[in-house]
């Protein structure tokens, strides 16, 4: 009995390391979840002289989704998403960093998956989102919390399992 | 020596990069006190975007922006304690270096501990078992006397002992070279 311990243990760190490949790193649990979304007033892309602030969708549930010119997994995502969301709630766009001032030309060319989309320059209002990555998607529910918040592409599969089901709860 | 040389290359490039990798990026403003807090205050906190880095050392864009955000908030007045207070609010426990000693991470910290007091425990009852061990009574008064008549021959160099058929065995082998 007694020499079979050190497999005993060898088997438990296996099944742990094991276990460890299939974390995500980037997936970094957000502290935000079930707190009011930061508020801010930034300009449109694409529409000089316009703003957009959460406080105007007061009342709605919406979709924050961060975006970047540069970043192509954002504009794949971008081809796909009004195709899933179909209307069912709007999105709004915060350009993260659009240094080069691409964001207005593609979003013309393109075709913009947006209600709105705003120009985070210097990226400070995405840290205050806690943003990381590109694309993360925030859901925001009718008092202007966040419930939900999503790293990577929303995919399909992930509509489907993720946003679906929060989108009937909150919206009904 | 030029295998010395080669040897002492070698060691050069083994050696990790130490110098190079903790550097603290270079201020840009031009008020120290404020530079050194934020350097201080960094350190301790991790960049988000590559993880293994602090905030100190980390040139991605996300920690220069981080670090002009801290700059700011300190600019107006906060605490380091509410400058670290709003960081976690916004990235969680994540961003600190070292974390908060709290249930969650009651096994990150306790562990090494409890290894260190099961480590000293074992290696306790080991040497414990192995003074109170008994000698074997199976061994004859004659077996002990012949051994212990063995160890002194030992130490003397009467003909027949180890160490002199040792010495003798080596001298006859050279002459035969």
């Amino acid at each position: 009995m007694r020499r079979w311990i050190p497999l005993l243990v060898f088997a438990v760190l296996g099944v742990f390391l094991y276990l460890g490949l299939y974390l995500n790193p980037k997936e970094v649990p957000s502290p935000l979840v079930g707190r009011p979304a930061p508020d801010f007033t930034l300009p449109v892309v694409g529409r000089p002289g316009e703003t957009f602030s959460p406080s105007e969708v007061r009342g709605e549930v919406w979709l924050l989704n961060i975006w970047a010119p540069w970043c192509s997994v954002c504009l794949e995502e971008h081809r796909h998403l009004p195709r899933m969301v179909a209307d069912r709630v709007p999105v709004y766009g915060l350009t993260w960093k659009d240094l080069d001032r691409e964001a207005a030309p593609l979003l013309a060319r393109n075709g913009s998956p947006y209600v709105a989309a705003v120009d985070d320059h210097d990226g400070r209002i995405a840290i205050r989102y806690g943003v990381t990555v590109t694309p993360e998607t925030f859901v925001i529910d009718r008092e202007g919390m966040i419930r939900m918040k999503h790293v990577g592409p929303i995919t399909p599969a992930v509509w489907e399992k993720k946003f679906e089901p929060l989108l009937r709860e909150l919206q009904s | 020596m030029r295998y010395r040389l080669r040897l002492l290359v070698l060691a050069f490039c083994l050696l990790p990069g130490w110098g190079t990798a903790s550097l603290p990026a270079a201020p840009n403003t031009d008020d120290p006190v404020l530079e050194a807090r934020l350097n201080h205050l960094a350190e301790d906190l991790r960049c988000v975007v590559c993880q293994n880095e602090s905030l100190a050392e980390s040139r991605a864009s996300l920690a220069l922006d981080l670090r002009e955000e801290i700059r700011e908030m300190m600019r107006a007045g906060m605490s380091d304690d509410a400058v670290v207070e709003s960081l976690v609010a916004r990235y969680g426990d994540f961003v600190l270096y070292r974390p908060p000693v709290k249930p969650l991470t009651y096994v990150l910290w306790g562990g090494p501990l409890a290894f260190l007091l099961i480590g000293i425990a074992l290696a306790l009852a080991t040497l414990h078992r192995r003074r109170t061990l008994r000698p074997q009574a199976d061994v004859s008064p004659e077996a002990l006397r012949e051994a212990a008549r063995l160890l002194r021959s030992d130490h003397s160099s009467h003909p027949g002992s180890p160490i002199a058929s040792g010495r003798a065995s080596r001298l006859s082998h050279q002459e035969e070279r």
